[in-house]
């Protein structure tokens, strides 16, 4: 294990090292500190040292992997969310039956439903699980979509949204196991204001009517930067990679750690994997 | 022939007008819906299929179950069926157009609706619905206009239209099957994910539309010379008789799995619409208890009323019996059936649907535009029947 995560670091972590400021320092911190018999650091497996600036170019299957044991020691922190919600214009309704949310925070024991127990450990209990579209490899909103206004990409994996096609009949919502996609009940333009937020200009808008939700920021990894999520985590929590690059560090995580997926069981193939 | 409906005494122009001020109202309120968007409804996150869809549901059912008179009559030539037959018919295209209106106004970019046919996706079933159900809808329209064309020329039908008649019958079934099947292949909500859903659609289909069938022929005969007769009304309280027990015995069937193999996935939904459920912060929602209550003792009224001969040989009885049973199933369907697959959703959280005051004024207004096409249309029928009779008589 301790020469696995040499090589990891090594592989992934030199041009990095610069980036290594203050939130892994955090983390050290914090009681409890994983990953002693590596020696290397309290890395819980996706530090930021161990992160390329960019993204891998020409990746063919987008998954993330989520350390929820890291951020459930933040409850307070909402990097991610803010981050997500700002870059992509995403309202702020007032009435929470009209909510859009790309990235939020569940209860774990409703994320995660069918691991709860009465006995659960304490700190899993009372603790949230981060949940964004899992960008299935099977998506059931793509196969239910009667325009194809939604869609997997086929170069990457990731599941997109035309905007501009949807005609809003909201089937894709039934069909999503996962909760993932929301519907602008009402014109969003008025709401972007709300908690101090700007618009994006380099972002577009939606109307009223349709769905949306995340699209791992396919946007950004064009332009070769980490989802916005990924970037302002201050822990380090969300690792994104290519899986069927052998070499990649998300390979690496997940070889290391023991992931689980929400509803595996629906044959969905969801890409984004939790460690708890 | 569509004159016909322009030359009606003063109660048929009062219903008419009736008819257009509900659906005036119903209009003002979609006005508003379409200028401020789906949140002027109960409409949620969660909840994401409310009224509409859900009306939609049943309405295909009411428009599929045109098929229990137009099988025995052109079918088996029972020949008792003839002044029914076409009542079957108007009645399954006013509901094909309340289907594509509620569809329509449930739709957050109405104006895009044709993108279905634009960027077809054979995947979906949506699709399949919109192609299904148009097409029932121009079966209908083609056969009994030509029909009743003939008619009026006192000649018979002209043969093609034989063959369309044919295939109108497995369509009628089709309409139904693929609108359960928009529910039944989603993995995501497990009341839904039932192989009987098709089969249960179908049956509770060909009691509520049979129903109200006997119902409008009841009032016909109360209100217009129009009579169908006694007969063809006796053998359709059986058709209902049939396809009620069906009904009840196939809910059974899901009340059954659900119950004994305890999958609180399964089981939830039931436990929500009977005795409601507790959200994230400990508040029970009962919001569809009163009404499942009230569906399963109307269903179970209905039962008794219908299967004992000397009840259902009883016209009062048997009007009692089939508002019964359109009631008891327009609530099973056109309300539990889908807000129930939203609740609990799949994350186990509770958040309760209420239609708004906007939305109930829309979905009203839909119902008053079906009312207004059955009106018209069966003035139309009713109109050329007597012409027809009277030239008869006088030759």
């Amino acid at each position: 294990m301790g020469v696995d995560r040499r090589k990891f670091v090594k592989f992934a972590g030199l041009s990095a090292l610069g980036l290594a400021v203050n939130p892994p320092i955090k983390v050290l911190a914090s009681e409890e500190t994983y990953e002693s018999a590596a020696g290397t650091s309290a890395c819980s497996g996706s530090c930021l040292t161990c992160r390329p600036a960019h993204p891998p170019e020409n990746a063919t299957r987008w998954a993330m992997v989520v350390d929820l044991k890291t951020c459930r020691e933040h409850p307070e922190c909402n990097a991610c969310i803010e981050a997500c919600h700002v870059s992509h214009n995403v309202p702020d309704f007032p009435n929470p039956k009209d909510e859009i949310k790309w990235i939020w925070k569940e209860h774990f024991g409703h994320a995660f439903h069918e691991t709860d127990h009465n006995y659960l450990s304490e700190h899993l209990k009372h603790s949230n699980a981060l949940l964004l579209c899992n960008h299935c490899d099977n998506p059931a909103c793509v196969k239910v979509c009667p325009t194809n206004a939604t869609w997997k990409r086929k170069e990457d994996g990731i599941v997109m949204m035309d905007w501009h096609r949807c005609i809003g009949c909201r089937y894709c919502i039934a069909a999503c196991p996962y909760g993932s996609r929301s519907f602008n009940y009402r014109e969003p333009k008025e709401f972007f204001a709300e908690n101090g937020r700007k618009l994006q200009a380099d972002f577009p808008t939606r109307t009223k009517g349709v769905v949306e939700k995340c699209t791992l920021c396919e946007e950004r990894l064009a332009r070769g930067l980490w989802p916005s999520c990924v970037e302002a985590c201050p822990y380090n929590c969300m690792t994104l990679g290519d899986l069927d690059n052998p070499d990649d560090p998300i390979r690496q995580i997940m070889h290391d750690k023991f992931t689980i997926r929400r509803k595996p069981g629906l044959g969905t193939q969801p890409q984004v994997y939790y460690i708890i | 022939m569509i004159e016909k409906a322009l030359q009606g005494g003063k109660a048929y122009w009062t219903l008419v007008i009736i008819l257009l001020a509900i659906v005036g109202v119903g209009t003002l309120a979609y006005l508003k819906q379409f200028t401020e968007g789906l949140t002027v409804t109960g409409l949620s996150r969660d909840v994401s299929w409310g009224l509409y869809i859900a009306q939609f549901t049943f309405m295909v059912g009411v428009a599929a179950s045109a098929v229990m008179v137009v099988l025995p009559y052109y079918i088996h030539n029972y020949k008792k069926f003839g002044k029914i037959t076409i009542l079957g018919e108007f009645l399954a295209i006013a509901s094909c157009v309340m289907c594509m209106t509620f569809i329509f106004v449930d739709m957050g970019q109405p104006f895009r609706i044709l993108n279905v046919f634009l960027h077809p996706s054979p995947n979906s079933l949506m699709f399949w619905d919109t192609v299904v159900l148009f097409g029932y809808l121009v079966l209908n329209l083609l056969i009994s206009w030509t029909v009743l064309g003939a008619e009026k020329k006192g000649i018979a039908p002209p043969k093609w239209i034989k063959p369309i008649i044919i295939i109108s019958i497995p369509w009628a079934v089709s309409i139904h099957t693929v609108t359960a099947f928009l529910y039944s292949g989603l993995a995501a909500r497990p009341f839904w994910m039932t192989a009987v859903l098709a089969p249960r659609f179908l049956a509770s289909a060909f009691s509520a539309g049979p129903a109200l069938l006997i119902i409008f022929c009841l009032i016909l005969r109360k209100y217009t010379k129009f009579d169908v007769g006694r007969e063809p009304i006796q053998k359709l309280a059986v058709i209902v008789t049939y396809a009620m027990l069906i009904n009840v015995f196939l809910i059974l069937m899901e009340v059954f799995t659900a119950m004994y193999s305890g999958i609180p996935e399964h089981l939830d939904h039931f436990k929500y619409m009977f005795f409601g459920m507790v959200d994230a912060e400990g508040i029970l929602h009962t919001n569809l208890v009163p009404w499942m209550w009230l569906s399963a003792c109307l269903g179970v009224l209905s039962v008794i009323l219908l299967v004992v001969p000397k009840f259902r040989m009883k016209e009062g009885l048997l009007a009692l019996a089939c508002i019964f049973v359109f009631f008891s199933l327009w609530i099973d369907k056109g309300m539990g059936m889908i807000v129930a697959g939203f609740t609990p959703n799949p994350s186990h959280g509770v958040f309760p649907y209420t239609p708004t005051f906007i939305e109930s004024m829309i979905t009203l207004g839909v119902w008053g535009l079906g009312a207004l096409i059955v009106t018209v249309l069966y003035k139309v029928a009713l109109t050329l029947r007597k012409q027809v009779d009277t030239n008869r008589y006088r030759a």
